[in-house]
């Protein structure tokens, strides 16, 4: 199982970091949502993983429990994460009506000097 | 604190309460200003001469309050001999600087931003020297610094002043940078930032291996302030100051600094060979140096400014000597330099203003048109020279007498033979500004024919010519505070007798040779200042300025190369600098043996990881196709809460679905408005750098969680597990956490979630406001949209379905304290319901019914967390303490009651304001995208219909 989650978290972080340094506003969205999944479930995997022991108070006496805490944390974050790519989105959406091109490293006037270096990208 | 104490506290406020008044003062006129610039200084020096009698008894006179004691930082105050004495110079100047810059300034000039300047500046200068707190002290250097920027470049519409500011700010600016750390380093290895405990430490300190290292630090900081070679360059273009400031600045009190703080911390840091051969040899060079090039310089306050460079070096010296003799002769010669080179920088300046040119070589022969001056310049000038019966003899006297018998590098000769040379030199220039200026015949050329100035004008120069004489004559005068200061210095007792007479000694010898040699230099000028022109010579500007270029070009094309604007580059450069961060700690420490056992797969959760999987790299091998991307994310989405399920955490299942359903909603909406498609643009190379990129952070992430997945943990969650239910009141740990033991931090990220709602309302008014939506309403996106865009069936079961889903929301809120749920997830359930209404009844039909603002919503959920949190406070308890109760209602069972749920409201209003708020904008966009407004429900109602019909009947 923990093999499993470790894997989880490279390739959801693997596939959110090359995403994330695509040229356009979209797949870099993509790509930072699934590095917050990424990180989400890092954190709370850092409360060590455990079946059937849901942190809820038993009634019936002695019972062990998982860690609250790193799931305290990851619920908050999932919901502040949306909030984070509302904004994102927002913001990639007036840059694309402003500019008319979702493009994320538009060329400056500093940068016209050199365009061989856009043909790269 | 004293009632001494007191009083200290007051002398160094007085000068920064009293910089408010002459800006505003100066409607009233200027000498009004002038006046009350002279009113906190001349009350500041009266406290200090109350306090003057007990430290000149060897007493010291401490003040102290705490100011951020953590850091070791407080704002605490003594005066001791040396402090009353450069104190005593600060407000003496202040004084008669303000009297000369009344007379000197024109009416065009803003005499009253003037004024402010020099208090300021007098007020962090007399911190500097009252200073008990090297940390305060250091604050203190680094006002004079910005102070002095701005007396420097007061003429602001003079290129040479604002160069000159410029050049002063970066050369002294840089060496207080280099202070902070070695003093840092200083309050380190003594173990207090107080210097009244450093002082104490010497011994430690000056055995201590980072001795050298601050030794050399702080001396950069020193060296610089007081134009010490090669930092001197800067001092001459600072001579583009106002006069004044030159005189009370660049002669009495700001290039002492470096001066003093050598003097300061000569307990501490001198008497090794480190000091003698920096210190020494660094004031021996700038003494010569300095001597020279101002016998060549025709400006007459150029001449004056090397000069000064030239004593502030004997000074230098005379500290790095490190014997007790040299730093009473040291501290002598602080005060005779200060009354004869202010005396001179005054004169120099009333030269100025009466023929309007500086350039010795255009004045001569002024000594009938302009009598008083010319007699406190020769005066000064003569003190300057060295000559008998003027205080500059008294102290260069012991200069050479303690030159004379210092050895360096086994050299009996080396000292004093430059010494006597740089005494030479001196005479030479000293000589030269009285024959130069004053003396030789009148002439008819000048600018402006000159007279004496009016009184005002020369009485503060005559009177420093007078100390001059008096000091000369009866050198006793000055015995009793030269002792105390150079107590205070060296920290011994000694009792120095200043006398006139020493006997025929070496020193006499090499006065006379000095003189002699001076006077011989002179008559040589006119030869010689032709090979000093003809000669190459590093102009220390253009060094300076290229310097600065290069520096500047460097900076820029590190910036360039790294920050050329495009965000992927950053992004690339920050992951893989973190990996290799990651990297090299893992190196460094390795990884102990594993702890836990592996659990068990069940089959069904193999077949998730695999969809998991299969589907992320799906999304990034078909992330052109942005729907199908979409789709995808959905899926991995869901994946993960059903992981969450498996694994013991059903509240974060609960909340990531939740969030997965609105996250897909507003990214479909995003999506309505960009290019459906990614066009592929990316090279082969760069796709392979940034999968390799993206390979190297995963397998680092995923190496990392598999590391420390395997092994155990010491956790503070023992504690919450233990008193959710008694302290809290509540089962479900995880939102007991959220809203009570954690409930500061829920509070702040309720109030972030809200700031984005809003932020994004406020972005998509930007935008509706600006071109963009003009740009909207031109552009067609009536192919993007469906034929039947609010089916019946989908608005018949939305209706059905909301006041379910309502139900389900106040369920899950409610059992949220005991049981999975809570504010967060049943906030977004009911914002799932809401989201459906609008898009299957369309938004301006559902618009119409909505009764609360998502706004009042945010701002209500605040403030009800805000106020169950503040309640606490009546209890007498701290911010955000929840209360709890049981109450039996009859036909439910026993009920709890707890403050905890009131917060947890407040987290429930808002989160759902916030997210209806986000949705609801990117919604709105729609509408200006042309988007046709539906009245009814439903774009075919069958009821009209049905109507129309019975109509018609």
């Amino acid at each position: 199982m923990e093999l499993i989650v470790a894997s989880t978290v490279g390739v959801l972080t693997a596939g959110g970091v090359y995403l994330m340094l695509r040229l356009r506003t979209f797949p870099v969205i993509l790509g930072l949502a699934l590095l917050s999944y990424a990180v989400n479930v890092f954190i709370f995997a850092s409360g060590r993983l455990s079946i059937d022991q849901s942190p809820i108070l038993s009634p019936y006496g002695e019972a062990s429990y998982t860690d609250p805490l790193p799931q305290a944390l990851v619920l908050t974050a999932i919901v502040i994460s949306f909030g984070m790519t509302a904004v994102l989105v927002m913001i990639g959406l007036g840059a694309f009506f402003e500019s008319e091109t979702d493009r994320i490293d538009i060329d400056t006037a500093d940068d016209a000097a050199a365009p061989e270096k856009d043909t790269q990208a | 604190m004293s009632h001494a104490g007191h009083l200290l506290f007051i002398i160094a406020l007085l000068p920064f309460i009293g910089a408010l008044v002459p800006g505003l003062m100066i409607r009233a006129g200027r000498t009004a200003s002038a006046f009350f610039t002279a009113a906190p200084t001349a009350l500041a020096l009266v406290m200090l001469m109350i306090l003057a009698p007990a430290v000149l008894r060897g007493e010291v006179i401490q003040a102290e309050i705490e100011w951020l004691p953590q850091l070791g930082l407080s704002a605490s105050f003594f005066l001791d001999g040396l402090g009353l004495l450069f104190a005593g110079m600060i407000l003496g100047m202040g004084l008669l600087i303000t009297l000369y810059a009344r007379f000197y300034l024109s009416s065009a000039d803003p005499m009253g931003q003037f004024y402010t300047y020099l208090l300021l500046f007098q007020g962090a200068m007399l911190g500097i020297v009252i200073s008990d707190n090297i940390l305060l002290l250091l604050i203190f250097w680094e006002l004079t610094s910005l102070s002095s920027f701005l007396l420097i470049g007061y003429w602001k519409h003079l290129p040479e002043g604002r160069q000159g500011a410029r050049m002063a700010l970066a050369v002294t600016g840089a060496g207080g940078l280099a202070m902070i750390g070695g003093m840092l380093l200083l309050g380190d290895i003594a173990g207090s930032y107080n210097l009244t405990d450093i002082l104490q430490a010497g011994e430690a300190i000056r055995a201590s291996e980072w001795y050298l290292p601050a030794l050399i630090l702080i001396l950069l900081g020193a060296f610089t302030k007081s134009a010490q070679f090669p930092f001197h360059f800067w001092l001459p273009h600072a001579m583009a100051a106002p006069t004044p400031v030159s005189a009370y600045l660049h002669s009495a009190t700001m290039v002492k600094a470096g001066v003093f703080l050598m003097a300061r911390m000569w307990p501490v840091l001198a008497g090794t060979d480190a000091w003698f051969y920096i210190v020494a040899t660094t004031g021996l060079v700038t003494m010569v140096l300095g001597a020279l090039i101002a016998l060549f310089k025709d400006d007459l306050k150029a001449l004056l400014a090397f000069s000064t460079v030239s004593h502030l070096g004997l000074l230098t010296m005379l500290l790095g000597f490190g014997t007790e003799a040299a730093a009473v002769a040291a501290v002598f010669h602080i005060i005779n330099h200060l009354t004869f080179k202010a005396a001179l920088f005054m004169t120099a300046g009333i030269v100025d203003h009466e023929t309007h040119t500086r350039d010795i070589k255009r004045l001569g022969g002024l000594r009938h048109l302009m009598p008083v001056t010319f007699l406190i310049g020769t005066v000064a000038a003569l003190s300057m020279a060295g000559i008998p019966l003027f205080n500059g003899f008294l102290s260069k006297e012991m200069m050479l007498e303690e030159a004379s018998h210092t050895d360096w590098f086994g050299s009996h000769y080396a000292v004093p033979v430059l010494a006597t040379l740089g005494a030479l030199l001196s005479v030479a220039y000293s000589f030269r500004f009285v024959a130069h200026v004053f003396l030789g015949p009148q002439r008819d050329d000048y600018p402006h024919t000159p007279h004496d100035p009016p009184f005002g004008m020369w009485a503060a120069p005559a009177l420093l010519a007078t100390l001059v004489i008096a000091i000369g004559v009866a050198p006793f005068l000055a015995e009793g505070i030269v002792t105390a200061a150079a107590n205070a210095v060296t920290g011994a007792d000694l009792h120095p007798h200043l006398k006139i007479w020493h006997g025929v000694t070496p020193a006499l010898w090499m006065s006379v040779i000095a003189v002699a040699g001076g006077a011989l230099l002179l008559m040589l000028h006119r030869p010689l200042d032709k090979g000093w022109i003809a000669a190459p010579r590093p102009e220390a500007k253009a060094i300076f300025d290229r310097l600065v270029a290069g520096i500047v070009a460097l900076s820029r094309g590190i910036t360039d190369s790294t920050h050329n604007g495009a965000i992927s580059r950053y992004l690339a450069i920050f992951t893989v600098t973190a990996v290799a961060l990651g990297y090299i700690a893992y190196a460094g420490s390795g990884l102990s043996a594993p702890t836990r056992d592996m659990l068990p797969v069940p089959p069904v959760i193999a077949v998730g990881w695999i969809m998991l999987i299969v589907s992320t790299i799906s999304v990034v091998g078909m992330h052109h196709h942005r729907f199908r991307a979409l789709v995808l994310i959905g899926i991995i989405g869901l994946s993960i809460s059903a992981g969450f399920v498996y694994l013991s955490a059903p509240d974060l299942a609960l909340t990531q679905i939740s969030v997965e359903t609105v996250t897909i909603m507003l990214l479909l909406l995003a999506l309505h408005f960009l290019p459906k498609l990614t066009p592929k643009e990316s090279s082969t190379g760069l796709k392979m750098r940034d999968g390799l990129i993206g390979l190297a952070a995963g397998g680092g992430v995923g190496a990392l969680a598999y590391a420390f997945l395997m092994r155990d943990i010491d956790t503070i969650s023992g504690f919450h597990v233990a008193n959710s239910y008694e302290g809290g009141g509540g089962t479900n740990v995880v939102n007991v956490i959220l809203v009570d033991f954690r409930g500061y931090d829920t509070y702040g990220e309720i109030i972030v979630l809200g700031i984005a709602g809003l932020l994004i309302y406020a972005l998509m008014h930007a935008l509706l406001d600006g071109p963009s939506a003009r740009r909207l309403k031109n552009t067609d996106y009536s192919e993007d949209r469906s034929r039947d865009r609010h089916p019946l069936m989908m608005v018949v079961v939305t209706r059905v379905l909301m006041p379910i889903a309502m139900v389900v929301g106040l369920y899950i809120f409610l059992r949220g304290h005991n049981q999975p749920g809570g504010g967060f997830v049943a906030g977004l359930v009911v914002a799932i319901a809401l989201l459906m209404q609008y898009m299957a009844s369309g938004f301006a039909w559902t618009q119409e019914r909505k009764r609360i603002e998502y706004h009042t919503l945010i701002g209500l959920g605040v403030v009800i967390a805000g106020l169950t949190g503040a309640g606490a406070w009546l209890a007498g308890q701290p911010f955000l303490t929840s209360a709890f109760t049981y109450i039996h209602l009859p036909p439910i069972e026993e009920f709890e009651l707890a403050t905890a749920m009131l917060f947890d409201l407040g987290v429930f209003l808002t989160v759902l304001g916030a997210v209806m708020l986000m949705l609801y904008s990117l919604s709105r966009i729609a509408r200006f995208a042309g988007q046709t407004v539906n009245e009814g429900p439903m774009d075919y109602d069958p009821g009209e219909a049905a109507k129309d019909r019975d109509t018609e009947d």
